[in-house]
């Protein structure tokens, strides 16, 4: 392995309004090596890389690239790419419209005219050198994800690329494409290229990197040699071990006995997104599903809730049979669902609070009987005193609130309807730590009053705090269900990632 | 910033057209203050009615209020409009006429029948956009520029190429007066219009729904909304519109020509939506911000041809009016504005200091 650096990152520092994104980080890149950035969602991966690739300005620290005998500070992404730094994002950013030279060469002439015929056969050596199964004059969007993805890394190649960012390209491709994928990744480690790969499927990191480095609520963990950080470990790593506040919440104790009722009953079931599973949660039970994100946690509580198409599998509720074909089904059974991602999926942005919180409970209620205006403001009150919502009013729009208090406002949404089953998907992502324990606290009281709930959160403690019995899972399958002694931090790292150590 | 802008959205989003129509009439007030002169004179049928620019203005913009008020609805839920009204009024206007020439008679029955089975030709019509739409989720210009070519033709078809008249003191009493009463019945028109959306809105909860599904219809599916029902839905709504705007325009000449009734009426619909503050990118709407604007649209051009303004020139003074309200509207604008007014109000030191809290 070579040793020459080719980039070199100390001290950076970002923050955001109220959050420290990244706070001291180094980085290091070595010629000719795969160096894998991990660490959870909201770690700090994406904004070190904007920050790289002059998305974002840093706010402090100093980059350095081989051959420039000055700290650098990178203004634009083609400044970035004018030191020799690209990157290629998840999502394909060519025009599949176009041929593939077309996209390889667009935007990139330098004089005014453009020659087809060296473009195209620039771009086919280039295609034949790597190895991509493409045609230059072939539209880019017949050809395979994977055949895309390569086309954009050998876009990114040809412009004397130094440093090769590659942004998740994996999240959608099938292992085939994988493998190929792979292989372009060594040929271009081979010529020298340093190859930043960021990543959520761990088995991939160690297929290809030689370096990992990891960070954690955007701080520095550590650098390490693949070979010397076995799987466990790095999840270990990624996820953190603050074993020492785990006791400030009491335990509470599961309910889950033979003489428990089921609220929620599923067999096989399963739909567009998540593969067949059995699930079931008492009355007043408190079980969460776990594993890397990615591992189809989300997809599955999707299926309960009927927010994906159901394909198969039969569901009870309350000991009765019933169909939940689509979100209002589950509603109508007592269901509540908050989702993964807010923005996406839960506030209705330009809508006031008020509007946000009663929207559920409306629905539910039919659109013939809407909700007065009084009542309204009477619920929402309510709710906003209960949460403690900070908010102007109630007739603020949900999209000025802060992120914890716009949660709390797609919590009050459900809470309003009287769920009896409460599904929570990552319910304290992006919230303060005061926030995150008032939720949790708020939890562990509903189910005291005989709520079943379904957490889902990526940090473990959280989880541990709140449920008492945890579903693993990876790879979209369940792998393992936890319940009393076996509720460890080392156990539950030891499941997701998997048997070896 | 952000949070300024939006929390003024209440009645801030009706500010400029107000202050467009109070433009408009103070400069009336110095140009010619006899624009405003109200008399009773004896039309034609031997009624005495109301006359007057002012009567004049809200009396011929009430087909582009009613249209505009279900283009708002479109707007609201589809994020996009629907072109194809004009078009699919003339057809309104066919089978309304054909209905009664079918008939033989017209009388208030007839009339009514009518009316119903005009109202109801329009609706399916509009399930075909709104399915283009809400289904096939094909942009909605694309799917009702299908109709805004075609239903012209469809409304030659159902009548020939002649200009069938509909001579009845009924059909007189609907486009102009009834006997009786000196304020023209469109007008009335509008007003039970806006009625009927009103008490739709008060007694369902489709308002909510409608913006919920314009402004995020992932979460709104994930609430139990069906998206593709509020939005066809929508649809539904503007077809009654629709109808009741052909009849007005087909009655208002007493004869039936399917190549200019309600010409051109999808624009200024499309502009009333916009200069009444509402997003054309769906969500948010007042629908009496979409009627102020149909009526300045309006005032405008008897404003200029009573200035004698010539034909030809007319649309290009009405387009540099209209570049000015349209900006003045502009998010970046209106951002401006308003914390020039915030620093007029509270002074410099507090205002940043609210804005640190936010």
């Amino acid at each position: 392995m070579q040793n020459e650096i080719v980039l070199t990152m100390r001290g950076i520092c970002k923050y955001f309004p109220g959050v420290k994104a990244l706070e001291n980080v180094d980085f290091t890149l070595r010629k000719g090596t795969i160096h894998a950035l991990m660490g959870e969602n909201g770690a700090g991966k994406s904004t070190l890389i904007k920050v790289l690739t002059g998305v974002y300005p840093m706010d402090a620290g100093e980059i350095r690239i081989e051959g420039i005998d000055h700290p650098v500070v990178v203004h634009s992404p083609q400044e970035a790419q004018s030191y020799g730094i690209s990157t290629v994002y998840q999502e394909i950013t060519l025009c599949p419209n176009l041929t593939v030279a077309e996209n390889m060469f667009i935007g990139r002439s330098k004089g005014r005219g453009v020659d087809w015929k060296a473009m195209e056969k620039r771009s086919g050596e280039l295609l034949d050198s790597l190895g991509i199964p493409a045609r230059p004059r072939q539209q880019l969007g017949s050809c395979s994800l994977a055949v895309q993805q390569m086309v954009a890394i050998a876009r990114a190649v040809d412009t004397e690329c130094k440093v090769l960012i590659l942004d998740e390209p994996t999240s959608s491709l099938d292992d085939k494409e994988v493998e190929m994928l792979f292989a372009l990744m060594r040929d271009l480690k081979a010529r020298g290229v340093g190859i930043i790969f960021v990543t959520h499927f761990l088995e991939q990191v160690y297929a290809v990197s030689d370096q990992i480095t990891v960070l954690r609520n955007g701080q520095l963990v550590g650098e390490y040699a693949v070979r010397d950080l076995p799987q466990v470990k790095l999840v270990e790593k990624m996820i953190g071990k603050d074993l020492e506040d785990l006791s400030v919440i009491k335990k509470h104790a599961p309910p889950a006995g033979e003489n428990s009722v089921n609220y929620y009953e599923a067999e096989n079931l399963s739909s567009s997104e998540s593969r067949p599973f059995d699930f079931h949660i008492a009355r007043g039970e408190v079980n969460g599903f776990t594993g890397l994100l990615g591992s189809g946690r989300s997809e599955s509580v999707r299926a309960i809730f009927g927010a994906d198409p159901a394909t198969g599998g039969t569901v009870r509720v309350d000991g009765k049979h019933v169909k939940i074909s689509k979100p209002l089904d589950a509603m109508k059974h007592g269901i509540g669902y908050l989702p993964e991602d807010r923005k996406r999926d839960g506030i209705i942005a330009d809508l006031s609070v008020r509007d946000n919180i009663t929207l559920a409970l409306q629905v539910v209620k039919g659109m013939n009987h809407p909700i007065s205006r009084a009542k309204a403001e009477a619920f929402a009150d309510e709710y906003i005193k209960a949460l403690d919502i900070k908010t102007a009013s109630s007739d603020t729009p949900i999209k000025s609130l802060s992120g914890g208090n716009q949660q709390k406002v797609i919590l009050a949404r459900w809470l309003l309807t009287h769920p009896q089953y409460l599904i929570l998907d990552e319910p304290t992502r992006g919230i303060d730590v005061g926030t995150k324990t008032e939720i949790q606290k708020l939890v562990l009281k509903l189910a005291e009053e005989g709520m079943s709930i379904t957490f889902i959160s990526s940090e473990i403690e959280e989880m541990l705090r709140t449920c008492s019995r945890l579903i693993v899972m990876r790879d979209r399958k369940i792998v393992g269900e936890l319940t009393g002694d076996e509720l460890t931090q080392e156990h539950v790292m030891k499941t997701i990632a998997g048997g070896e150590q | 910033m952000k949070k300024k802008n939006s929390s003024s959205s209440g009645l801030g989003q009706l500010l400029i057209p107000l202050v467009a129509l109070g433009i408009l009439i103070v400069f009336n007030l110095f140009r010619d203050i006899s624009f405003f002169s109200i008399t009773m004179r004896v039309n034609n049928s031997g009624n005495s009615v109301l006359a007057g620019n002012l009567i004049s203005v809200i009396d011929s913009a009430s087909e582009l209020a009613i249209i505009a008020m279900g283009m708002t609805l479109v707007t609201a839920a589809c994020g996009g409009q629907d072109i194809s009204v004009g078009a699919v009024g003339a057809i309104s206007g066919a089978v309304f006429v054909k209905v009664l020439q079918g008939m033989g008679s017209i009388t208030v029955s007839s009339v009514i029948i009518g009316l119903v089975l005009c109202c109801l030709a329009t609706i399916v019509f509009k399930l075909f956009n709104g399915t283009l739409v809400a289904v096939f989720r094909i942009q909605p210009m694309i799917a009702t520029l299908i109709l805004y070519s075609c239903g012209r033709s469809i409304a030659y078809w159902i009548n020939g190429d002649a200009t069938p008249q509909l001579n009845s003191p009924i059909i007189s009493s609907i486009g102009m007066t009834i006997p009786g009463i000196p304020i023209p019945t469109p007008i009335f028109a509008v007003l039970l219009v806006g009625l009927l959306l009103f008490l739709v809105f008060r007694f369902t909860s489709l308002s909510l729904y409608t913006q919920s599904v314009g402004i995020n219809a992932n979460a709104a599916r994930l609430n139990g909304i069906n998206p593709t029902y509020i939005k066809l839905v929508s649809f539904i709504l503007l077809g009654v519109c629709v109808s009741v705007a052909s009849i007005i325009g087909v009655c208002r000449l007493g004869q039936l020509n399917h190549k200019t009734l309600l010409v051109d009426i999808e624009m200024d619909a499309i502009l009333a939506v916009a200069i009444g503050g509402n997003n054309l990118g769906g969500g948010r709407f007042k629908l009496i911000g979409s009627i102020l604007g149909a009526y300045i649209i309006q005032m405008l051009t008897t404003t200029l041809y009573a200035m004698n303004v010539a034909p030809v020139n007319v649309k290009a003074y009405k387009a540099i009016v209209i570049i000015i309200i349209v900006v003045a509207g502009s998010p970046v604008v209106k951002s401006k504005l308003t914390a020039l007014w915030n620093r007029i109000r509270s002074g410099g030191p507090q205002n940043a200091q609210k804005e640190g809290v936010s």
